[in-house]
């Protein structure tokens, strides 16, 4: 009865996506609307030929690792490609003529950029949060997922959302909201999406077996639901015609911006910092098999970070027609908010009290306590650059970007790739990784990637923002624009150069983690979900 | 902290709970965070006092310091601007030609004609004033001057423009599109005359035909040698200086389908003061009459 249903929904999804791509009135939303009549008639497919078939009943004591499995494999991927696209256009800001002709329209930088940020924040890390979200709430729960085929739906509507968001950039269609570029169709899957992941993981919750939430799905927990209020309220928009892709803002001007900032900070602050704690909070104690340091601090810091970060968007909109007072509170909120996020610092580290020795013999918790350092150095630049005085010389500069990216590079980058060197054998059921000495390798050449990248960019900001403000005796500006533009040109391509290690690094990962599946020796193990006590 | 003794965890004991074997230690908050925190709040609630902070119902409230950055730039601008006030109006009192000979204004004027250019100008004229001859912007470096190249005639252009569609004083002058009117054959002719004149390389026999179409078609303005007319804005065909390239392709483009570079009137923009600034810091890049 199911697959008629199935059937049906899927048939008239070909059908409307069919009638949508022939009076579709621009390019990206003709190729949208045939990629979901191809995924939708695909199934069809899938499901009429599995119709009939005696389904094997799903043993509901074990663990759900099918889709993690898929979320890994997911997140090496957009990683590789994530990084591999700022390479390219961390070099057609050093040569500009990287911005081939024949590609003008598709490949050029303006293109690339929001592909980039957005492959890596959520192809790369929002794969990442996901498959290990599913992981860690079904071990800390003893539970398995809640939903059935639900979580399935997930990982492949989330993929859906990152390949039409992808596509989308390089034929133009954007919406012009930094990391809120997808226009409103892609958006309202997106919604879909999101909500079934928060019903799997709140569902799994609310069945688990041990008495009481582990910090690590407070953080997770704390991430659904927040990105899902945000995303909702920064794409509240009206389209242009349901047959074509352009839509208009509700809100405009400076609210428009006040709005896209409270969200931009708090895809930072949510996506970026909660949902990777959370992470950090099972990987790190399991990796190093410590107990965490303090059950105090995680509440208290937890608490604090998540009631403080929503107040901080406002620092993005220093010396703006943004109002003083708001500017104010962004930055005292900003500042109050150094050791909340500390906090998480301090616990990650000091797990390791008493097991320090095991950084000497043991790269992947190497990679994870590296990560939890690079958190702690952005979550301190992050506060200091909100201060007004600092920011009139930072806004607008490479510090900046060299901020973002040695708090993207260093603390997401390196914890999740910490935690798919701890998934792979588990999950795959393989004794040990392939090779300690490639994760060494990969170690090495991302972490000096990132002290390539991040010192190149904080020389060329400040030097950048010094220039831009440069006046004369009487008060007349001494530089161009275009003589700071030359004046940075070393440091982009030692940018490029940092950026060409930590990818070559992802490479290794992977090469790393596909050898550990198909050549290690596995062993024998049933995932049953036991509670722990 | 290696150094440490790695029986503390025990004393400080565990919560009791336990996840997949993950345990919790009941470690207190560390003292030195407690603190920083409490200073970080201290400070915000200072500073919200002390600036523009919290909405109220029709307002925020202003800070006890009455500070805003929209008057903290303002003062800042004043204060350039007071202190600058005696020597713009000299400035702008002066004849034109007479401040070249009067150092301190003089030295005032180029310094910031040099940044007005940097800000306004350098776009097209490159920040080093060399132009772009890919695209047709004019070197002003060199003593090639389209419109002519006194004081009073750069003052002149940079107020009005060229060939713009905004000030209604701007100089004007258009070359036909010889495309139009000649067959590819002439045009290759006449390229070759018109590299014979500036003394490049050519084909004598083409170029002995040119010279009766220059005569014919490129008189009226380029005059009968060839040496331009300031007037109008037309070049001198005969030096080594090209706006848009000397060599047969730049050179037949230009005739088959002539140029119309464009320059805007910055009258409305900037002040007489700054115009006359970069007036005289043009003026004095070497090229200057």
């Amino acid at each position: 009865m199911t697959d008629y249903l199935k059937l049906t929904a899927l048939g008239l999804v070909a059908l409307l996506a069919a009638i949508a791509a022939n009076f579709a009135r621009d390019m990206a939303y003709m190729v949208h609307a045939q990629l979901i009549m191809l995924v939708a008639g695909g199934l069809f497919l899938w499901v009429i030929r599995r119709a009939g078939e005696p389904r094997i009943p799903i043993r509901q004591d074990q663990y759900m690792d099918g889709v993690i499995r898929y979320g890994v494999v997911a997140t090496a991927f957009w990683g590789v490609v994530g990084f591999m696209v700022g390479v390219i256009i961390a070099f057609q800001l050093a040569f500009p003529v990287l911005n081939l002709e024949w590609a003008q329209g598709f490949a050029n930088f303006g293109r690339l950029r929001p592909l980039h940020t957005s492959a890596v924040i959520f192809a790369f890390g929002g794969n990442a949060l996901i498959c290990t979200s599913f992981y860690v709430v079904q071990r800390t729960s003893a539970a398995r997922l809640w939903g059935g085929n639900l979580a399935w739906f997930v990982f492949w509507g989330y993929n859906l959302f990152i390949v039409l968001a992808a596509t989308g950039y390089l034929l133009g269609s954007t919406q012009s909201k930094e990391y809120a570029e997808p226009e409103w169709y892609v958006d309202i899957w997106l919604t879909v999406v999101w909500l079934a992941y928060l019903a799997v993981y709140l569902g799994t919750i609310i069945k688990r077996r041990e008495p009481h939430i582990y910090v690590a799905n407070w953080f997770y927990l704390s991430f659904i639901i927040t990105v899902a209020m945000l995303h909702v309220f920064n794409n509240i928009s009206i389209p242009v015609s349901v047959f074509g892709s352009k839509s208009v803002q509700v809100f405009s001007g400076v609210q428009d911006a006040m709005v896209q900032w409270w969200y931009g900070h708090n895809a930072v602050g949510f996506f970026l910092t909660a949902g990777f704690l959370g992470m950090m909070y099972y990987f790190v104690p399991k990796q190093a098999e410590r107990p965490v340091y303090s059950y105090k601090l995680s509440i208290i810091h937890f608490w604090a970070l998540i009631f403080l970060y929503i107040w901080a968007g406002p620092h993005h909109l220093h010396y703006t027609a943004l109002p003083d007072w708001a500017a104010t509170l962004g930055m005292v909120f900003s500042i109050m908010l150094w050791m909340p996020s500390w906090g998480g610092m301090i616990n990650g580290l000091m797990t390791l009290s008493g097991a320090w020795d095991k950084l000497r013999t043991d790269p992947v918790l190497r990679m994870m306590v590296v990560a939890i350092g690079f958190y702690g150095m952005s979550t301190f630049e992050g506060p200091v650059m909100s201060i007004k005085a600092v920011n009139s010389l930072s806004h607008y500069t490479d510090w900046t970007i060299g901020h973002v990216h040695s708090g993207a590079l260093g603390w997401n980058g390196m914890i999740t790739f910490g935690a798919l060197y701890f998934l792979t054998p588990r999950l795959w059921n393989r004794d040990r990784l392939y090779s300690l000495s490639l994760v060494s390798w990969h170690f090495w050449l991302a972490t000096i990637g990132i002290v390539l990248y991040a010192s190149a960019m904080w020389v060329s900001g400040i030097m950048e923002g010094l220039m831009w403000r440069e006046v004369d005796a009487n008060g007349f500006l001494v530089n161009a624009f275009a003589d700071t533009v030359a004046a940075k040109w070393p440091m982009n391509v030692v940018r490029g150069i940092g950026g060409i290690l930590y990818l070559s690094g992802g490479i290794i990962m992977c090469v790393n983690l596909w050898k550990t599946v198909t050549s290690v020796p596995g062993r024998n193990f049933v995932p049953v979900a036991v509670p722990a006590e | 902290m290696s150094r440490r003794p790695a029986q503390k965890p025990p004393e400080v004991g565990t919560t009791g709970h336990q996840w997949d074997g993950i345990e919790e230690l009941n470690n207190p908050l560390p003292r030195w965070w407690l603190w920083t925190f409490y200073a970080c709040i201290a400070f915000a609630l200072v500073y919200s006092v002390l600036y523009p902070a919290w909405p109220m119902i029709s307002r925020a409230t202003p800070g006890l310091l009455g500070y805003s950055t929209r008057g903290a730039v303002a003062a800042e601008i004043q204060a350039f601007a007071d202190a600058n006030a005696p020597i713009r109006a000299q400035l702008v009192a002066a004849d034109l030609s007479e401040i070249a000979d009067k150092p301190k204004l003089n030295e005032y004027a180029t310094n910031v004609g040099a940044s007005v250019f940097r800000t306004w100008c350098a776009q097209c004229h490159g920040s080093g004033a060399a132009g772009v001859q890919a695209a047709g912007y004019p070197n002003l470096l060199d003593d090639d001057w389209l419109w002519g190249g006194d004081i009073a005639s750069i003052h002149t252009t940079i107020t009005n423009g060229i060939r713009n569609t905004t000030g209604s004083d701007a100089r004007y002058s258009e070359m036909p599109k010889f495309g139009e009117i000649l067959t590819g054959d002439e045009i290759a002719q006449l390229v070759q005359y018109v590299r014979s004149i500036s003394g490049q390389s050519n084909d004598a026999v083409l170029a002995a035909s040119g010279a009766a179409l220059f005569a014919d078609n490129c008189v009226a303005c380029h005059g009968e040698a060839g040496l331009g007319n300031r007037d109008l804005g037309a070049p001198n065909l005969t030096d080594a200086i090209w706006l848009y390239g000397g060599d047969v392709t730049a050179l037949t483009h230009t005739i088959t389908y002539a140029r119309f570079g464009v320059m805007p009137n910055w009258s409305p923009r900037l002040s007489e003061a700054d115009i006359r600034s970069v007036a005289v810091y043009v003026h004095g890049l070497g090229g200057g009459e």
